[in-house]
């Protein structure tokens, strides 16, 4: 056994979960001392890092066939840990400004990230269920983490008792798994892979656990309470990270351990599954005055955007869901943040969508990269978000499902709508009486500003630095 | 980078250099926004110096020349699919880009006067160098997906210049309508440009147009039909046409030069470009003519009835558009091509003609208001104007040279322009497999030009002859013509250049039967169509020679007795007298015209009203804030069904773990059965 090379496998996973033990320490030794944040910056650098020295590898078992590393599955550890570091770097702000700057909080990020490491690589259920279940826990955590507001504490709440609900269904599917075909290994289970009842039941099961972590419908109900109760910047966290880290494993387990066998037509489900999150979440969003409900939904429209590249079941479909999840991952993080911003600010509620009336010029680079960030969510070239929504569509329709891409295409006309409606508020509406507003430190616009830079770089040139992304996700 | 391509991407990165200049040092710069002349010049030079390459690129080229394709760098990759940031140039896009940087480096420069006291001027010249960067995209773009990018650009700026004067209710939401009505065609064109990769797996114009032949018959209609519908949104037709009169609420040089001479003619522009295809579906072609032929009458006649200044130009704009779809469906992709360039000089100059108009009036209502009168009067309107051509002469003189180019008397532009799309009409009928529907479509747009001529001069007289009459109109305003006067050159100027433009431009096109009548053999007078050759797949003319000169004698003819009948009408002073004759001569119809064919309302009715009284009565909760017209009528639908399903949202975790279980009895039924 090769523990050293083992260890090097899974070393991003590790740093996180040692400096999160690290901050947890220092949070006991000194309360809120400063260092934490620090170390939960520096830890998350250096695993990203490490994460993109090994893209590019081919996809290798490791931990005794628990968990693969190198090729896709370097790819998801890139997302999510940058995912992760902007949201870090967005949430000391904020929660000072919102009087919640725990260090707690960066203990709970950087466990869960690690927990999202495991997840992404899983290469058995047994990992993947450890993986889940660390990365949900601290999620729920975070959710509640107002405590003293009732909207708070009922998000979280929500969010636990519907999460051990659905823990229940993909805990069970895994079990019909490994009764159908005697192993919990993911190539494993490909290799046996049957159309008996068992099986399928089991497979169906799986995909509905995995399908309530994005939140497709009809397994979004609690998406919009509780990313409107968590503080927005760990919204963000848990809109990026989490589906980026949940789609990465969907895209393991359905090529590897759900082949096309007769009778298993997990292809169709997806996409009907795809349709109807689509439409749904475009649709409502519709309707939200306020912007972190909007984002919610758009969330959830996003997630079928991805549901459709998994349905085109190709590596080209696998390949352009990755990209689209780096491409939403970058945007939503933006986003999320541009309205933390706002919302630091004591007085109005930033979050409804009137009271950001004529901000647009009186914080003119928020507005820009705000602008931005809805131009890409919205699919309007060239920004990163249209490409993305490109590739996915394309796989689509290179796989036969020209409907499922028309669909698509319509739902995401109706969605500019609601991302303009913001811009209108920004710039065409005349400001409310003087406002002051409060600035955000160096750090905090920096990493906006990387995050616009990223957003509009990959969308002028979406070949990733490293080499074409095909040759980057390499070995299903 | 080779030298030749780093001289092209010169004209691609210059009017985006100037953007980014003017708009991020206006942003963040507040000492910035007030050096008007920096500001103007950067952005006028950002457009100039592309000219200038296009020009050198347009002299380096003759008709035989090969597509030149400047490639900058690969834009995606993925397995099959990949696209280039590429740009092509040859005789179609050289054409394009003369015209886009030409006519809007004299726009740049009269904005300068047109826009000096305005506090965003900084603003609106970083949007007009983003334009054009759109624009160039647009016509430039080697692919479908290049120019869908302009394509979506270009309507961003529209979408950011309409609503300029935000603070103006009317205005944002005249850009909002613009920008979801353009939306509406854009998706029909992005699911065309799916279909395409689907058959041919790349979006480049040479694979696309080379292998034609791998389209079933059923879905090369479908991608034609689908892309003429996208044009319909760009190019203002018929169904799609009601928001390009609303966007002029926008300044009156964003009127010329993206509602008037570019933006509105990338419809025709990319038809144009797919020639190849359309040749070879006659079905869509008819469909194409029937659209451009209805929407220029209806146009027309609504153009009869205005009396906003800048409301005529709208509609006169939508008309001749009409003009060019017309030809475009008659095989004569020259043609239109040939009116695009030509309208693009007379609309743009009457367009800032009327900008010099309005900003006299304007000048007038300022001078009123600091001699303490209170006196407000809409300064567009032209029953308060007349006998301006003693006050503004030049801008009289170009205006009057722009009309008469328009009314289509030879041998101004507008003359040849439109013959030819009048004679191509005819043509189509002509040639095998023609329809007799083309000859009537001849018709349509024989009576359209006659009305042309007229409304125009109704304008022209209304306006410049006769006597001022805004004293005689307000009491107050008494003497108020001392504040009347010409404005200054860098607004005349382009006027002046444009006007010149607008008299020999035509000579790009005379037709070759002139002389084939007397030589016998073909000629090769007409230079836009040896120069257009190898890239349009116009239908090859199949009449006589005598019937083009009968189509000749008509359509001049309808011209001069079009306008002898406006200066019978409108020459002094009779504008209100006569507007009133004509309505009662045709009564009910005239008032169907003023009211616009009460288009807005019935999109309204159809739509929005059932929507407002359902909401109204079964769902009083809902609050239904703004029902205007088609867009707010869709966004209002389906904010309907959003509030239907927000009542689902109840926010009890019960009810959200019943939908949970009901989502996982479907789900499972379907993996299972």
């Amino acid at each position: 056994m090769d523990y050293l090379g083992d260890l090097q496998a899974f070393l991003p996973g590790i740093i996180t979960a040692v400096a999160g033990l690290a901050v947890i320490t220092i949070e006991a030794l000194k309360s809120g001392h400063k260092s934490a944040y620090w170390v939960t910056s520096f830890s998350l650098i250096v695993a990203l890092f490490f994460g993109i020295q090994s893209l590019g590898t081919p996809l290798q078992e490791a931990f005794s066939g628990m968990l693969v590393h190198g090729g896709i599955a370097a790819f998801g550890n890139v997302i999510i840990l940058l995912g992760t570091l902007f949201c870090v770097f967005l949430s000391n702000d904020y929660l000072e400004g919102i009087d919640h700057n725990y260090n707690e909080v960066y203990g709970m990020i950087l466990f869960a990230t690690s927990g999202m490491i495991c997840l992404a690589g899983a290469n058995d259920l047994i990992s993947l269920f450890l993986g889940l279940e660390t990365m949900s826990i601290c999620l729920y955590v975070m959710a509640g983490l107002i405590k003293n507001e009732k909207q708070g504490a009922e998000g979280a709440l929500k969010y636990f008792l519907l999460g051990a609900f659905s823990t229940g269904f993909l805990l069970y599917g895994a079990a019909l798994l490994y009764g159908a075909t005697g192993t919990t290994s993911i190539p494993g289970i490909g290799a046996a892979a049957s159309s008996d009842l068992l099986f399928l039941a089991g497979a169906a099961l799986l995909l509905i656990g995995f399908l309530f972590k994005v939140s497709a419908v009809p397994f979004h109900m609690w998406t919009p309470d509780v990313y409107q109760a968590t503080p927005t910047t760990l919204t963000a966290y848990m809109a990026t990270a989490s589906k980026a880290a949940t789609f990465m494993a969907m895209i393991l387990v359905l090529s590897r351990a759900l082949p096309s066998v007769e009778g298993l037509d997990w292809q169709a489900v997806l996409s009907v599954v795809a349709i109807i999150t689509m439409i749904f979440g475009n649709i409502i969003a519709l309707v939200q005055d306020n912007i972190k409900r909007m984002l919610a939904y758009s969330s959830i429209a996003h997630a079928g955007y991805a549901l459709v590249g998994l349905s085109a079941a190709t590596p080209e479909g696998y390949s352009a869901v990755a990209f689209y999840l780096f491409a939403y991952t970058i945007m939503n993080v933006g986003a999320f943040g541009v309205v933390a911003y706002y919302e630091r600010n004591k007085g109005l509620d930033f979050s409804d969508v009137n009271n950001l009336a004529g901000l647009g010029f009186k914080k003119p680079m928020m507005g820009v990269m705000m602008s931005l960030f809805l131009f890409s969510l919205a699919g309007i070239p060239p920004f990163v978000g249209f490409v993305g929504k490109y590739y996915v569509f394309a796989a689509a329709i290179n796989a036969n499902m020209v409907p499922l891409a028309i669909v698509g295409v319509l739902a995401s006309a109706a969605s500019v709508y609601y991302y303009l409606r913001v811009m209108v508020y920004l710039y065409f509406r005349e400001a409310h009486k003087e406002t002051e507003m409060i600035d955000a430190s160096f750090l905090y616009k920096g990493a906006l500003v990387i995050l616009a830079l990223l957003t509009v770089y990959y969308g002028i040139e979406p070949i990733l630095p490293f080499g074409g992304l095909m040759e980057l996700i390499t070995g299903f | 980078m080779e030298s030749a391509t780093a001289l092209f991407s010169l004209i691609i990165a210059l009017p985006l250099l100037g953007f980014l200049i003017n708009g991020l040092t206006g942003l963040f710069v507040e000492s910035y926004r007030n050096k008007k002349q920096l500001i103007g010049s950067i952005a006028s030079t950002a457009v100039f110096i592309p000219f200038v390459i296009a020009v050198y690129f347009f002299i380096n080229m003759n008709a035989g020349s090969e597509a030149l394709i400047y490639k900058l760098f690969t834009w995606m990759d993925v397995g099959t699919f990949s696209v280039d940031v590429a740009y092509r140039v040859d005789q179609l896009s050289v054409m394009m880009t003369m015209v886009v940087t030409g006519v809007g480096f004299l726009i740049h420069i009269y904005s300068m006067g047109y826009m000096s006291h305005d506090e965003g001027y900084w603003k609106f010249f970083a949007y007009l160098n983003l334009f054009i960067f759109a624009m160039l995209n647009l016509v430039l773009g080697n692919n479908l997906l290049l120019l869908f990018l302009g394509w979506e650009g270009v309507g961003v700026c529209s979408y950011l210049l309409i609503g300029f004067w935000y603070t103006d209710m009317a205005k944002s939401d005249a850009a909002k309508k613009a920008f979801i009505y353009n939306r509406i065609g854009d998706f029909a064109f992005l699911i065309a440009m799916f279909m395409v990769f689907q058959t041919v797996g790349s979006l480049n114009f040479d694979v696309i147009l080379g292998n034609l032949d791998s389209f079933t018959e059923g879905y090369m209609v479908a991608i034609g039909l689908l892309m003429f519908v996208g044009a319909t949104g760009k190019s203002a037709q018929i169904p799609l046409f009601v928001w390009l009169p609303d966007a002029m609420a926008g300044p009156t040089p964003v009127s010329a030069l993206i509602h008037a001479a570019t933006m509105v003619t990338s419809g025709i522009y990319l038809i144009s470009r797919m020639s190849p295809m359309y040749a070879m579906i006659p079905e869509v072609m008819i469909i194409i003519s029937v659209i451009g032929a209805l929407t220029a009458i209806v146009a027309a006649t609504i153009a009869i009835t205005q009396n906003d200044i800048k409301g005529v130009l709208a509609y006169s704009t939508v008309s001749q558009l009409g003009y060019m779809f017309l030809a475009l469906g008659a095989g004569g992709f020259t043609a239109a091509m040939f009116h695009v360039v030509t309208h693009a000089f007379f609309k743009a100059c009457l367009f800032l003609g009327s900008g010099s108009v309005i900003h006299a009036m304007e000048h007038v209502e300022h001078g009123l208001h600091k001699e303490g009168k209170d006196v407000h009067f809409d300064p567009q309107d032209m029953r308060f104007m007349g006998g301006l051509k003693k006050y503004m002469p030049s801008t009289y003189k170009t205006f009057l040279i722009a009309t008469v180019a328009i009314a289509g008397i030879p041998p101004l532009a507008g003359f040849f322009s439109k013959d030819e799309v009048l004679a191509m009409t005819m043509n189509a009928g002509f040639v095998d497999g023609g329809s007799w529907v083309y000859m009537m479509l001849w018709g349509v747009g024989i009576i359209t030009a006659f009305l042309t001529a007229f409304y125009m001069f109704r304008l022209t007289l209304t306006t410049f002859h006769g006597s001022f009459k805004l004293p005689t109109k307000i009491k107050e305003a008494a003497g108020s013509e001392k504040f009347l006067h010409e404005n200054p050159w860098n607004m005349t100027t382009p006027l002046w250049i444009l006007a010149v433009l607008a008299v020999f431009g035509g000579f790009l096109g005379v037709p070759n039967f002139i002389v084939e009548t007397f030589t016998h053999e073909p000629a090769h007078i007409n230079l836009l169509h040896d120069w257009l050759y190898k890239i349009n797949a116009d239908y090859i003319i199949e009449m006589e020679h005598w019937v083009e000169w009968v189509l000749m004698a008509v359509s001049i003819l309808i011209a001069i007795s079009g306008v002898w009948l406006a200066f019978r009408m409108y020459n002094n002073d009779q504008q209100e007298e006569s507007d009133a004759k004509i309505a009662s001569r045709f009564g009910g119809l005239y008032s169907v015209w003023k009211d616009k064919y009460n288009l807005d309302d019935v999109y309204e009715g159809l739509v929005a009203n059932p929507t407002v009284k359902f909401s109204d009565k079964v769902l009083a909760v809902f609050d239904m804030k703004v029902v205007d017209g088609i867009v707010n009528a869709i966004a209002g639908t389906v904010r309907l069904f959003g509030s239907l399903f927000r009542y689902l949202q109840t926010g009890v975790v019960s009810s959200y773990a019943l939908a949970f279980v009901i989502g996982v009895i479907v789900i499972l039924y379907l993996m299972i059965s």
